[in-house]
């Protein structure tokens, strides 16, 4: 099953939200990673495999290990999508408040 | 400064939350979704059709800035004055099924209210969408509003 990898995908599973809490504040091998769950190690690769893939974590080769960064920039993305649906309602609501002052002052 | 209209969009639920105080009494911000012509000031749309009673139904339609149109419906499932408001909403034409919305009135003072906006949608996916889209919606929105406003300068 290929399906299609975006953010919210992504984040939408407790296991994934911890292991970007864990890697959050230090960089980590997929081993260290692993070790702070209890499910099984290619579950866990999954997980790794799949916040990779939507950028959300990045890879990076030193000596023979791999280690899990965070990506804060893909982060802030996540962080920054609901505002622009806030503005559209908060926009609609200032209208709805201008609107009904001046119907108000007409009476 | 807070922010006067809040979002709460959790992850993985198939809601969320709109949540807005204003400086209007209760009756006047119940009023501004009851009367057809004030719901196409505000909401910036045309109001077909506005029935708001139990089992009453609405239709509204709009053209975007490129001149596309588009057409809104739902029905309402419970009305009470000053109170609540129960209702549907669909896009038509959209792959988006209908959202459930309950909208919950309440009086801070006398001239301040509250207005919560629970809206329900078909799945978690359909949610995170129709947020996308709001994206969009509210970036050409803004700027209408910006030409608007630029238009009455000269």
């Amino acid at each position: 099953m290929n399906l299609r990898r975006d953010v919210f995908q992504a984040i939408s599973d407790p296991t994934r939200r911890a292991i970007l809490l864990l890697v959050a504040s230090q960089s980590m091998t997929a081993g260290a990673i692993a070790s702070n769950f209890d499910s099984a190690r290619p579950t866990v690769s999954k997980h790794l495999q799949i916040l990779t893939e939507c950028e959300l974590l990045t890879q990076e080769q030193t000596g023979r290990e791999i280690y899990y960064h965070l990506n804060p920039g893909k982060i802030k993305e996540i962080a920054d999508f609901i505002e622009p649906f806030r503005k559209l309602w908060d926009l609609r609501f200032n209208q709805l408040e201008a609107v009904m002052q001046k119907y108000k002052t007409k009476k | 400064m807070e922010p006067k209209t809040k979002i709460n969009a959790e992850d993985g639920r198939q809601e969320l939350m709109i949540t807005r105080d204003f400086d209007l009494s209760l009756e006047l911000l119940f009023k501004a979704h009851v009367e057809p012509e004030l719901v196409a000031q505000w909401m910036g749309t045309n109001v077909l059709k506005l029935d708001t009673r139990k089992h009453g139904s609405y239709q509204f339609a709009t053209a975007d800035p490129k001149g596309n149109k588009h057409r809104f419906n739902g029905v309402i499932h419970q009305f009470i004055p000053n109170e609540k408001i129960t209702r549907t909403f669909e896009m038509e034409g959209t792959p988006f099924e209908a959202q459930l919305e309950f909208l919950e009135f309440q009086k801070l003072s006398e001239d301040t209210s509250r207005l919560n906006m629970h809206i329900v949608y078909r799945s978690t996916s359909q949610r995170d969408q129709m947020l996308k889209m709001g994206m969009r919606q509210g970036m050409n929105m803004a700027h209408n509003r910006l030409e608007e406003a630029a238009g009455k300068l000269k």
